[in-house]
């Protein structure tokens, strides 16, 4: 396709839409206007690009799936119906061990992606066996949690409140849960298949995945502990 | 072994389901063998069932929203008929059976009929639009389409193992709640809905990243069609819409399965915060059907209107207000839930301001008409029958918005003929629409327009008589659902919209000529040149039917009627642009990957309906390794040669030299 711009041209797109980057080429006696230079009007964008723009997506529409449960357990956190109550029920020092071993889990998912970026296969496989056992211990600490509060009778089923403690921290932990998955199916994968382009990719998908579930944990942390504890 | 599951659940005792059911079981079967018997299998294996092309995807969703249209529309007859007899009188179907058919109509026609023939749609016809060859993960597309297909089958299954809600289409607790819906009918439609909801999910997520990371090279914002614009506002609704539907549902599912108390009536649980979650994810999905609808009705208008759309820019910033907006008027939909003046006020003024996006698009589509050479064609048919019907709807709408006025419409059938005349008049007219104006595109031969015509006059005719009467019953007092009813003043207005449904199966009748007389007669109404309807955007650029790799080379875009300049410039140089240099093309491999997921899912839909543990287990582990496996795999393109490309290409440029041909010495 030719590079010059007629008025002819210009008749179809008066207002030079989507051309606000078309540039003067340097030193041309004559004005020259550039096709397709600036951001989106390139054609379409990188594989790696799509796909980490497609999950971020992703994790955004989790996070709004998230936010219903957040809301549903700010509206019950007091529907206590003689239950019960955040005070009496937590384990603090659980959850701050829980705090830590995700965030822990966090910095070593972190090392992964710097191994991986400079192709070591080894330190990659370290790290993400290390981010690994941090989230299994974090399941560990709170399904033990779990555990103790249906001992002392208040499971989901005691009253509206526990229903959505329950749910929402629980549909975390089946996320940590699903990472783990994934996190196994992973490091199989770079064993296997080595640091190809579409392993790559996963990778940068699964570190995202894994940090969000950090943001997540900050949310809960705060909604339901902090605020919970002081109920 | 079986859970809950014995043959009991068949309805033995109770004709009317039990026919249906077998004389649908006996289609499905008859079908399937006609495809053995004749060998077609290992074709629709390979060519459709694990197609990723964007294009057979969008015809196949349209398919399975056509098919779930027509059993929606059945259901439609029967409470139209059981009312028009059921004055003093029980009618022909008992109250706990009619309570499913309403249920069940619902839900099959916003989530099974008009969902698919959307998002089939915007399938078709948005990477085309873009000028690209498919969408930004197309293996993903295709889970979508299964997915939504698993919600439709575990739907239909319902009606002869078991039963459907009782509980209207968008199951309020208490009474979805295990005490008072104690059967599987709830269960249905929850697996139904959280499964299916996946699938629209991931269509949402695929059609954001398309369009905003995948378009040709000078496809810039603002020059892409407002069909792609809406397809985008309604995606991104989808994305942040949707994840509500599947909290709120599984928040019911644990209330049901685990005894949780959300939504109970005792221990705490507050109903009405389902009410107001449902209708966070309901508004903005009002919205995801109609938007793309005003897209199709954008693309209709203008290309047999001869003209540019008017105000293009408007007309996007009326897209994105709406977007925006839908997500604020959630309450308007309980006003008397008792939230208090203030509550309800913002609500009502939000509610009829969203009213003025859509009033911007009307004077837009009407400016686009005016002064143009309109050709009165079955889809600008639909595209005009919408404007005056929309219009109606639109305005009893902001009547509903006003609160003291909704306190006595509220439930009514008032409110059941507006939301039947936006969503009918918006999305079903779009669809069709739609639908004739794709048609050729996908087929590569026009539909016919007589019967298509038909089929119009007689779908518009037979709206208004259904529904005009049912406002005047909802004015005069009549509430939804009624099995049966006792008040003489409603009975003629019942029985004129029982009328209206007989006009409502002719039009349909005329639909399904309108395919038949098209498919005998379609080397007559061939699309050669693939541009029949002289149309203005990239999709017509290409043969019809399209080649997998949609175009040869990737269009560069210099204005924001892409096609329309190309035409134009060509007509004025009297040539084609010269000929590119041709390249080997990289496409996704085909994939049963979507299907599998889908059988398993379906399984596991149906063990947590019926409480069938073990199977439940075998679906979840399945569906675990289909997705290792699919992730495992190592060729995942293949490669078109450049010759085959060039092949193809030269083809199409010697048709289009013919049109040109045709067109010399005609003013650009």
């Amino acid at each position: 396709m030719s590079a010059t711009d007629t008025p002819f041209e210009r008749a179809g797109d008066p207002y030079r839409v989507g051309h606000g980057r078309d540039r003067v080429s340097e030193g041309s006696p004559r004005a020259r206007y550039v096709y397709a230079t600036g951001h989106g009007e390139g054609g379409p964008a990188s594989k790696r690009v799509i796909v980490g723009y497609g999950f971020w997506i992703f994790l955004l529409s989790d996070i709004v799936m998230f936010s219903a449960f957040f809301a549903a357990h700010a509206v019950l956190q007091t529907a206590t119906a003689g239950g019960p109550s955040g005070r009496e029920l937590f384990n603090v020092t659980s959850i701050v061990l829980q705090t830590a071993f995700l965030l822990i889990s966090s910095f070593t998912c972190g090392l992964s992606a710097v191994a991986t970026e400079v192709r070591n296969q080894l330190w990659t496989q370290v790290a993400l066996l290390v981010t690994g056992l941090f989230g299994l211990g974090f399941l560990v600490l709170e399904g033990r949690d779990f555990a103790d509060m249906v001992m002392q009778g208040a499971g989901p089923d005691r009253s509206a409140f526990l229903s959505s403690l329950f749910a929402v921290v629980g549909l975390h932990g089946l996320h940590v849960s699903a990472g783990l998955l994934w996190l196994g199916t992973m490091m199989a994968q770079v064993f296997v298949k080595g640091f190809r382009p579409d392993i790559l990719r996963r990778l940068v998908c699964f570190n995202l995945f894994w940090h969000a579930l950090d943001i997540i944990w900050v949310a809960l942390f705060t909604v339901v502990y902090l605020i919970g504890l002081g109920r | 072994m079986f859970g809950k599951l014995t043959w009991d659940a068949i309805p033995w005792s109770q004709p009317i389901p039990l026919v249906a059911g077998s004389v649908v079981v006996l289609i499905v079967l008859a079908v399937l063998a006609w495809v053995v018997l004749k060998g077609y299998l290992p074709y629709l294996w390979r060519e459709w069932i694990t197609s990723v092309d964007h294009k057979r995807i969008g015809v196949m969703y349209t398919l399975l929203g056509l098919v779930m249209l027509l059993r929606g529309f059945i259901d439609a007859i029967m409470m139209r008929s059981q009312q028009a007899i059921a004055f003093r009188a029980a009618g022909y179907l008992p109250p706990e059976h009619y309570d499913q058919i309403f249920s069940a109509h619902g839900t099959i026609m916003i989530f099974f009929a008009a969902m698919p023939i959307v998002i089939g749609l915007m399938n078709f016809a948005v990477p085309l639009q873009l000028g690209v060859r498919d969408v930004a993960f197309p293996t993903l597309n295709s889970t979508s389409l299964w997915l939504t297909a698993t919600g439709a089958l575990l739907v239909n299954i319902s009606l002869v193992v078991g039963e459907f809600a009782r509980t209207g289409w968008l199951v309020y607790p208490p009474l979805s709640e295990l005490p008072y819906s104690p059967g599987v009918g709830v269960d249905y439609y929850l697996w139904a809905l959280l499964i299916s909801g996946v699938g629209t999910l991931m269509t949402g997520i695929n059609f954001v990243t398309t369009i905003l990371k995948i378009r040709a090279p000078g496809m810039s914002y603002l020059r892409m069609t407002i069909f792609c614009w809406t397809a985008l506002a309604a995606n991104l609704l989808i994305v942040a819409a949707f994840p509500v539907l599947t909290a709120t549902l599984g928040m019911l599912a644990l209330d049901r399965y685990l005894g949780f108390h959300f939504f109970t009536n005792e221990a705490g649980g507050n109903m009405m915060m389902f009410i107001n979650l449902i209708w966070t994810w309901g508004h903005p999905e009002v919205y995801i059907l109609v938007l793309p609808a005003f897209g199709i009705f954008s693309e209709v208008i203008s290309t047999f209107s001869g003209k540019p759309l008017f105000n293009y820019r408007s007309m996007v910033a009326a897209t994105m207000f709406i977007c925006l907006v839908s997500y604020l008027v959630w309450m308007h939909h309980f006003f008397t839930m008792g939230a208090g003046a203030d509550v309800n006020a913002f609500f009502g003024i939000s509610t009829s301001i969203i009213a003025v996006g859509t009033g911007v698009k009307i004077y837009n589509w009407l400016f686009t008409m005016y002064g143009g050479r309109i050709r009165f064609t079955t889809p600008m048919l639909w595209s005009m029958g919408f404007l005056v019907t929309f219009v109606i709807g639109g305005m009893t709408g902001v009547l509903l918005a006003v609160p003291p006025a909704d306190f006595v419409l509220h439930n009514s059938l008032f409110l059941v003929a507006h939301f039947h005349n936006v969503i009918i008049a918006g999305v079903i007219f779009a669809a069709f629409a739609g639908i004739t104006y794709w048609f050729p595109k996908a087929f590569g031969f026009k539909l016919d327009e007589a019967w298509g015509k038909a089929a119009f006059w007689l779908t518009l005719l037979g709206f208004y008589v259904v529904f005009m009467p049912l406002y005047v019953a909802g004015l005069l007092g009549m509430t939804r659902r009624l099995q049966h009813y006792e008040v003489a003043a409603w009975r003629p207005w019942v029985l004129i919209a029982g009328f209206g449904i007989i006009i409502m199966m002719a039009a349909a009748a005329c639909q399904v000529m309108q395919v038949v007389v098209s498919i005998r007669r379609r080397e007559e109404l061939r699309d050669a040149t693939g541009d029949p309807w002289d149309g203005r955007s990239l999709e017509w650029a290409t043969t019809s039917p399209p080649p997998p790799f949609n175009f040869a080379v990737l269009p560069n875009v210099r204005g924001a009627e892409a096609y329309w300049d190309m035409k134009q410039r060509a007509i004025e140089a009297q040539r084609l642009s010269p000929e590119p240099r041709y390249e080997p093309i990289e496409m996704p491999r085909n994939s049963p990957t979507g299907f599998i997921t889908a059988f398993f899912s379906t399984l596991t839909g149906f063990a947590l309906i019926w409480h069938i543990w073990w199977l439940v287990g075998v679906g979840i582990v399945a569906a675990y390794a289909v997705f290792v496996w699919f992730a495992w795999r190592d060729h995942v393109e293949y490669s078109i040669p450049a010759e085959e490309v060039a092949r193809y290409d030269r083809e199409r440029r010697r048709a289009r030299e013919q049109w040109l041909a045709q067109h010399a010495g005609q003013p650009a």
